[in-house]
Order: C-alpha cells, then sequence, then structure tokens
C-alpha cells in the first residue's frame, strides 16, 4: 500500500492513505489505527466506507511509512493529538471530520476528542478496543476505593489482560521480541490466536518494536496522574465481546465523562477490523450518518447509554405470553438488567401493561398481539422483529394454556388447540428465531417454558403433559443442532407456580360447575405452595447469563425428577392418581 | 347473627373528619419539610410532635416512615412471622435520598376520634412512583363500588388482589399484620387527658377497641381484619374502616389510606378533600361523572 500523500507533523513526516474523493455533503472519515499495526490494518474496512465517503487514513509516528521520532518523549499523547491534528487539517480543511479508531488509535483520539486542540474539528467518535487512559485510572481508583472484593476481582481481572502493558515498561523487552522473529510470526500468531487472517505487513517489525514506546511514554505517567476528560461530542463505542487485551467493564463509568454515548458490540476477537469489516463499516456508517442529521435507528437507539449500564443493556428480549404470569415477570426481570424487550400476547392490553412497566425500569419496550397457535401470527410477528428490531438476544417461548381431564374425555379439538399453542407455537418460535440469530451472527439464547408435568405422567394431564414433554425434547435436539453457532438452548421446568394459568384451565369431561369447582381448589393449592412466576423469572435470567441448559423450579420439579428417572415404577404409579382432585 | 347497625351522629363523622384532615396536614407539612439526608426515625418524630402541638392526645398507632424500598417492604421489613407483627415496619435509620419514594403512615386521636393515613411522595421525581400513585385511583373506585354492590368484604379484598395482577403490582398490603386490606376504627371515650398510653408505638384505647371488635365479631359472624380470608368473607360490616391498599413494583411501594363509612345499605369515603384525590384531579385523571357517584 503506498501514501497518497505525506503531511508534515513538526519535524516528522507522516504517510497518508485516501480512499474515494472528497465532495461537498459528503461526510469526511479518519481511521486511526492501533498497535502493532499501521493504516494497512484498516484496507477492507477503508474500501467499504469509501462507497459513500471520504475516507483518510495515516499510519502514526514510528509505524508503517511515517518517520521515526528519535526519543521516548515523543510518543507523548499531545504530540500524536498533534499528528491527527495535520493529518485532517491537510486532508479536511473545511468540514470537521468523523473519527474511527482502534486500539491505542482509540486511545490517543480520546485525548484528542477530550482537550482544546482539536476542537470544532470533529463530528463524531467511534471507539474500538481502546479506552481513555485517565478514564481507566479513575476506573481503577474508584473500584479499589469501593471496598467491594467483588470490584477489586474485576480490576485484577483487567490487569491481567493487560499484562503486556508492564511488560512493555521493561529495558529491551518490547523491541527485542520484535526483532528476534514475533515479526515473522505475528500473522500467524494472529491466526492461531485469534482466528483472524491478516497479511504480512513489510513494516512489521517497526510496527512492532518502535511502538512499544507508545506505553513507555503515556502509561505509568497518566495512570499515577489521571485528569478528568470529558466531552460532549457524540461518542460510539464499539465493544469486542472476546476481546483477550480489554474488559467491558473498564467502560462502566463511562457516561459521567460522555453524555453523548453509544454503546454496541460485536461479537469477536480484538482486531474487528479484519475479522467483521462489514460490520464494523456498518455501525460506523449508521453513526456518522444520525451525526450527520440522519434518523437514530432503532439499532443505534438501544445501544444509547444514559447512566449505570446494566448486564443486558443493548440485548433485545422476546417473551411469548408476556402480558401475564411468568411471562410478565420473565420480561420483567429482563428489563430490570437494561434488556430492551417485546412482549407478545394473544392479549394486547395485557401485552401493553408489561410494555408500560418495563419502559418504567429506563428500558424500549414493545407490545404486539400474537395468537401463538396461528402459524401466520407468528410469522409475521417474527418478521415484524426482525424487520423493526434485528434479530433478537434472547427468545422467551412461553405462552401456554392448561387443559385437565382424561384422555377418553379429551376431545379431537381440545387436543388439536393445545398441540397447536402449547407445542407448534415453539417449534415456530424456535425455528424462525434461531434462524435470524445464525443469519445475524448472533450468540443468542433459546429459552421454551416447559414444565416439571413433562417428567411426571399423570391422568389427569394427559394433553398438556405430552406437550410440555415434546418442547423438552424438541429443546434437547435443538441444543445439539445449535451448539456449533453457539446459540445456547434453555428448557425451564418449573413446579407448580401460581399464575393465571390455573384459573383459565379448562377442565374436561365435567360440568361448568364442577370446573369451577375444580380451578378455585388448584388456586388455593397452588395458592398455598406459593411458589411465585418471580421464582421462574429469576431462573430463566439465570440460565441466560450463566449459559445453564436446563433449569428446573420449585423442589417438587426436582424430587418429580428424581422419581422420573430413578424410580421409574413409583412414576407410574403417581401417575394413576388424579391430581386434578 | 345481624350485623352492627351504624351507630355513629353526624357529628361523630364530622369529628372523624377533621382528625382525617389533620393526620393529612401533617403528612403534607412534614412532606414539605423533607430533605435528603433525613432519617425515618426523624421523620416520624416530626410528625409526631406535629400531631402533639395540634392537639391529638392518644394514637391507633405512632407515626411510621419509610424511605426508599423499604417503601415496598423489601427486605427484611417483607418477612411475615408473627402473623406480620414484624419490628422492621419501625422507623429506621435509613436516609432519605434524591428520587427515592417514601410512605409516611400516621393515626392519630383527637377527643375520641381516630383516623389512619397514609401518604406517599418523593423529593425529586421516580417515574414508577408517579404510575403507582396514578393507578391508585382505580382501586378508590373498586372498593366503595363493591362495598355499596354488598359484596362480601373477602370478595372485595379479593378484587382488590386480581387487579393487582392485571397492574403487575404486588399487594404489599399483605405483609400487614393478618394481611389486612382494611380495618376497623371505633370512637374512643374522650375523657379530656392529654395524652395516653402506647405499648409497643401502637396505641393501647384504640387496640382494644379492636380486640373487643375481634371478640364480638367472631360471636356476631365478622371481622374486623378485613382481608382476603374467609374470616371476612361476610356482608359488609357498618362502622369506619381505614383502608389501606398498598401497592409494590420492584423496589418501589406507593399506598393511601382513607376512612370509608359503610351504612346498612350504602357507603362512601369519609372525605373526598384528602391530597390524593386532590392529585388525581390536577392529573386530569379524575372521571367527570364522579360529583354525582359521591353525591
Amino acid at each position: 500500500m503506498n501514501p497518497s500523500e505525506t503531511v508534515q507533523s513538526g519535524d516528522l513526516s507522516l504517510a497518508v492513505y485516501t480512499w474515494g474523493t472528497p465532495a461537498p455533503g459528503k461526510p469526511n472519515v479518519v481511521l486511526v489505527h492501533g498497535y502493532p499495526d499501521a493504516a494497512s490494518v484498516w484496507t477492507r474496512t477503508a474500501e467499504i466506507l469509501a462507497e459513500r465517503y471520504y475516507v483518510i487514513a495515516y499510519d502514526v509516528r514510528g509505524a508503517g511509512r511515517s518517520d521515526v521520532p528519535d526519543h521516548t518523549k515523543a510518543f507523548e499523547l499531545e504530540h500524536l493529538v498533534e499528528d491527527l491534528a495535520q493529518v485532517v487539517e491537510a486532508t479536511s480543511p473545511d468540514q470537521p471530520v468523523h473519527l474511527v479508531c482502534h486500539d491505542w488509535g482509540s486511545i490517543q483520539s480520546w485525548e484528542a476528542v477530550t482537550t482544546d486542540r482539536m476542537a470544532g474539528r470533529i463530528a463524531s467518535y467511534t471507539s474500538i478496543s481502546g479506552p481513555s487512559i485517565d478514564h481507566a485510572a479513575y476506573w481503577i481508583m474508584s473500584r479499589l476505593r469501593s471496598g467491594s472484593t467483588q470490584e477489586m476481582a474485576t480490576v485484577a481481572r483487567q490487569l491481567s489482560h493487560s499484562w503486556y502493558i508492564g511488560a512493555f515498561q521493561l529495558p529491551l523487552f518490547g523491541p527485542a521480541i520484535w526483532k528476534l522473529g514475533m515479526d515473522k510470526l505475528w500473522p500467524s500468531i494472529l491466526s492461531k490466536v485469534e482466528g483472524v487472517q491478516a497479511e504480512a505487513s513489510p513494516t512489521q517489525t517497526k510496527d512492532g518494536s518502535i511502538g512499544v514506546n507508545l506505553y513507555r511514554a503515556n502509561f505509568v505517567q497518566r495512570l499515577l496522574k489521571p485528569q478528568e476528560r470529558r466531552t460532549d461530542l457524540p461518542v460510539q463505542v464499539i465493544v469486542a465481546k472476546r476481546d483477550r487485551f480489554m474488559l467491558p467493564e473498564v467502560l462502566d463509568d463511562l457516561p459521567q465523562w460522555v453524555p453523548n454515548l453509544w454503546q454496541r458490540e460485536i461479537d469477536a476477537g480484538h482486531w474487528v477490523q479484519i475479522s467483521h469489516p462489514e460490520r464494523v463499516a456498518a455501525m460506523a456508517s449508521e453513526f456518522i450518518d444520525f451525526v450527520a442529521g440522519g434518523a437514530e435507528t432503532t439499532a443505534l437507539r438501544r445501544a444509547r447509554r444514559r447512566g449505570v449500564r446494566k448486564p443486558m443493556t443493548g440485548k433485545l428480549v422476546v417473551v411469548t405470553g408476556g402480558g401475564a404470569g411468568i411471562g410478565r415477570e420473565t420480561l420483567l426481570a429482563f428489563a430490570e438488567q437494561g434488556a430492551a424487550v417485546v412482549a407478545a400476547d394473544i392479549d394486547l392490553a395485557a401485552a401493553e401493561r408489561s410494555a408500560e412497566l418495563a419502559r418504567l425500569l429506563d428500558v424500549e419496550a414493545y407490545a404486539r398481539q400474537v395468537d401463538v397457535g396461528s402459524t401466520e401470527q407468528v410469522e409475521a410477528f417474527a418478521q415484524w422483529v426482525e424487520s423493526e428490531l434485528g434479530a433478537p438476544d434472547v427468545v422467551v417461548n412461553n405462552a401456554g394454556i392448561g387443559l385437565s381431564g382424561k384422555m377418553l374425555d379429551t376431545s379431537v379439538a381440545d387436543w388439536d388447540k393445545l398441540l397447536r399453542v402449547n407445542l407448534w407455537s415453539v417449534i415456530l418460535g424456535s425455528k424462525l428465531f434461531a434462524q435470524q440469530m445464525v443469519d445475524a451472527g448472533k450468540r443468542g439464547h433459546i429459552v421454551n417454558v416447559a414444565s416439571a408435568a413433562a417428567f411426571s405422567p399423570n391422568k389427569a394431564l394427559p394433553a398438556y403433559s405430552t406437550t410440555k414433554a415434546a418442547v423438552l425434547m424438541l429443546s434437547d435436539c435443538l441444543r445439539g443442532e445449535l451448539a456449533e453457532k453457539h446459540i445456547r438452548v434453555v428448557s425451564v421446568c418449573p413446579g407448580f407456580v401460581d399464575t393465571g394459568i390455573t384459573t383459565a384451565t379448562r377442565f374436561v369431561g365435567v360440568s361448568a360447575d364442577e370446573q369451577d369447582k375444580r380451578r378455585a381448589q388448584a388456586k388455593k393449592a397452588y395458592g398455598r405452595r406459593n411458589l411465585k412466576p418471580d421464582a421462574v423469572a429469576r431462573a430463566i435470567l439465570d440460565a441466560v447469563t450463566n449459559d445453564k441448559p436446563e433449569v428446573l423450579v420449585g423442589a417438587e420439579a426436582h424430587v418429580l425428577r428424581f422419581v422420573s428417572r430413578f424410580l421409574p415404577a413409583l412414576s407410574r404409579r403417581m401417575a394413576r392418581l388424579d391430581l386434578a382432585k | 347473627m345481624p350485623a352492627p347497625a351504624l351507630t355513629f351522629t353526624a357529628a361523630d363523622l364530622d369529628g372523624f373528619r377533621e382528625v382525617q384532615r389533620l393526620a393529612y396536614r401533617c403528612a403534607e407539612t412534614i412532606a414539605a419539610e423533607m430533605e435528603p439526608g433525613m432519617t425515618e426515625r426523624e421523620v416520624a418524630a416530626r410528625m409526631k410532635d406535629f400531631l402533639m402541638s395540634e392537639g391529638a392526645d392518644d394514637c391507633f398507632h405512632q407515626p411510621f416512615a419509610w424511605f426508599g424500598d423499604r417503601t415496598a417492604f423489601r427486605g427484611f421489613i417483607g418477612f411475615k412471622h408473627l402473623a406480620g407483627f414484624n419490628p422492621a415496619f419501625y422507623p429506621s435509620n435509613r436516609r432519605l435520598e434524591r428520587n427515592m419514594p417514601f410512605i409516611l403512615d400516621c393515626a392519630p386521636t383527637r377527643n375520641g376520634h381516630t383516623a389512619d393515613i397514609g401518604y406517599c411522595g418523593v423529593v425529586g421525581e421516580n417515574r414508577a412512583l408517579d404510575r403507582l400513585m396514578d393507578d391508585l385511583m382505580e382501586y378508590r373506585f373498586l372498593i366503595v363500588d363493591l362495598v355499596r354492590q354488598r359484596q362480601s368484604l373477602a370478595e372485595v379484598s379479593q378484587a382488590v388482589d386480581r387487579l393487582c395482577l392485571k397492574h403487575g403490582y404486588e399487594p404489599r398490603h399483605k405483609a400487614y399484620p393478618f394481611e389486612v386490606l382494611a380495618h376497623r376504627v371505633e370512637k374512643l371515650q374522650d375523657d379530656g387527658r392529654p395524652q395516653h398510653l402506647s405499648l409497643a408505638r401502637f396505641g393501647v384505647r384504640n387496640v382494644t377497641e379492636l380486640l373487643k371488635d375481634r371478640v364480638r365479631g367472631a360471636r356476631e359472624g365478622w371481622s374486623p381484619l378485613w382481608n382476603s380470608k374467609a374470616g371476612s368473607d361476610h356482608a359488609p360490616t357498618p362502622g369506619l374502616w381505614a383502608v389501606e391498599p398498598h401497592l409494590g413494583f420492584r423496589g418501589v411501594g406507593a399506598k393511601w389510606e382513607e376512612l370509608l363509612v359503610i351504612t346498612e345499605d350504602d357507603a362512601f369515603w369519609l372525605d373526598d378533600d384528602v391530597p390524593q384525590v386532590r392529585r388525581w384531579k390536577e392529573r386530569g385523571l379524575w372521571p367527570a361523572d364522579t360529583a354525582r357517584k359521591a353525591a
């Protein structure tokens, strides 16, 4: 890659590369690379961005084809900001630029957006895998001061990811390893450890060994004497979920410094612009267009960060049967963790109420009327979710109805309805949403709500138990299938939970009066058991957070599972008892 | 066995109304003085001083103040041992913070008339609390309507439970002693003494009346403790009832408490000039046709 021009900064000349042509009204985008890279790390991303913008990248001092300063102090942040200012001055004299920066490029650009030198010259900032050192220092201090062992453990974990920063302070060590062969090995290290295919760079030895000075000139100084760094500029932070060098927790306090903040995730390692150039370009464009006066897309709106970041912030959770009982509690449990939620329910008013409650927890919430027994409606709903909100991160197939009565008393119509609502809906919901997750490359969760009845045969619940057993088996098979796509399937088997389903259950083969009596009995018995829907909601949240394949809720669920596995004769005996009496 | 007829005269009801207004004036005055940093104990003590200085000579219970998630009876305060007599109800050293919900609850007696009120608010803003307080209006209409229809008190309480379920709230009054939605209030003798005995923060004379009602009710088939259970499965008993629906949503709780007058064939709220009704009117929530209804 040959530079299109060189820009003078002090006594150094910097190699600048451009894609596309500048035009009035066309945003100018500047890409800043990290360590141990050069501007070439952006090639693919720049080509995509150049379809719509004028794109500029440059080799940071010491790297690529730019000049190498002769002393360590010349790598201090103020000089790096000066370089960026000179490049912007030369390439975009008439309009402020949109910055997209990675790793060290991002660290130094935090300095540029929070200090005065480039005031008015930057329109927006997209930061990938590189926090402000000052912010990080405050983050560490506040956690150490909190006295909480958990917070301190997070700091220790981040420091263990930053081991190389310490190593680079040692004399000789950093430059030596690059000169002793790491430069040649680098592409294969990237491919083995990070899984990204990068071309060998002709300047790799220099990029690696000279760049060590970036760490030496800045880290210790800034960590020990941080200053408050704030900016009102719109900032988009892209978190690489599997970044080996940075924990997302480091960004927890960011809203305190950056009021206009958006935070998004890519399921990738540290070098996202090599592994996912399309995603990086798409996210950058979405943000640039928005800042340039376009609409805030749904995805961006969800990524908006105000106040404390919660574990599920930025996630989208869909719950069927979200208007009541376990569904509503699950919806609220995820909302409380910061997730945007969609309540689907046959009763629109109930779904809207759930959404309204979720909004009280400061999240985006949507309500849709869906009869999960109708294929057309479920398909239309899934379509709506994908086109309006994007593929969900968690889908909870929860909607279900109760039916009690002997097999010989259960009509074909009753069977048909129960199979549609309790089983077919789960089949469809799992299939459609899993496909969306696969298409979007999301490592999501499909949660299917079965029941302890799935493994507890009883003559009073033949139809209901059959549908739930099928849901359990379906989930087990699907889990196997989706494992390689990293999509997790969770099956949930609650015991006797006190929800509206007890008073809505149909009892076939009995008179209306008898049905009312049995409903009242069931309500009373379940009320006495006092297992609340929020216990199931907490179990689901825990299963999703901690990647558990199956959760049983309530002591009775564990006992029944034990009996079905180890005491099958007893299980068959119990099937003869009439549970509904 | 016939239930008791309403024995209160119009003058008696005026006396109860006056003391209910005093109690609400106390809550509003102290709430206006509240600032972040104050503890529940400080606020409860201020309420007590206010009531004493306004001539209260006894109480059903001494003032309570709950801040933050204690308004929703989260944590230790939510344990239901000893039928709900939980020392964690008593004012604690919890400090008020901005945007934190609070509930003030006081029950003064003056010249033999007792009121029991609940009042909630926030220094700053709290959207969940606003929503709960808005929704509390529906409960006020529901309760009096069902009593007018002469539904059993247990059925009324169960209807309140169902409305909570529909709204997505927890009925937190279930954490009160005996899970009561309401309790009876009787007139005491006006003996002219400036102060009367309290034990464990409850006024001995008022609690004695409640116990007497309990004994009498057991004989006549009614209970002075109104909840969703079988003991309240009787026609509305004429008399005065302090009704206190208390809703909880996650860490936020809200309630009001007012005296309901039940006669042999009707029921009405003792006073419509209370802070929560004024608030609903200000927010345009109050339905237009209730003037006729209330009359």
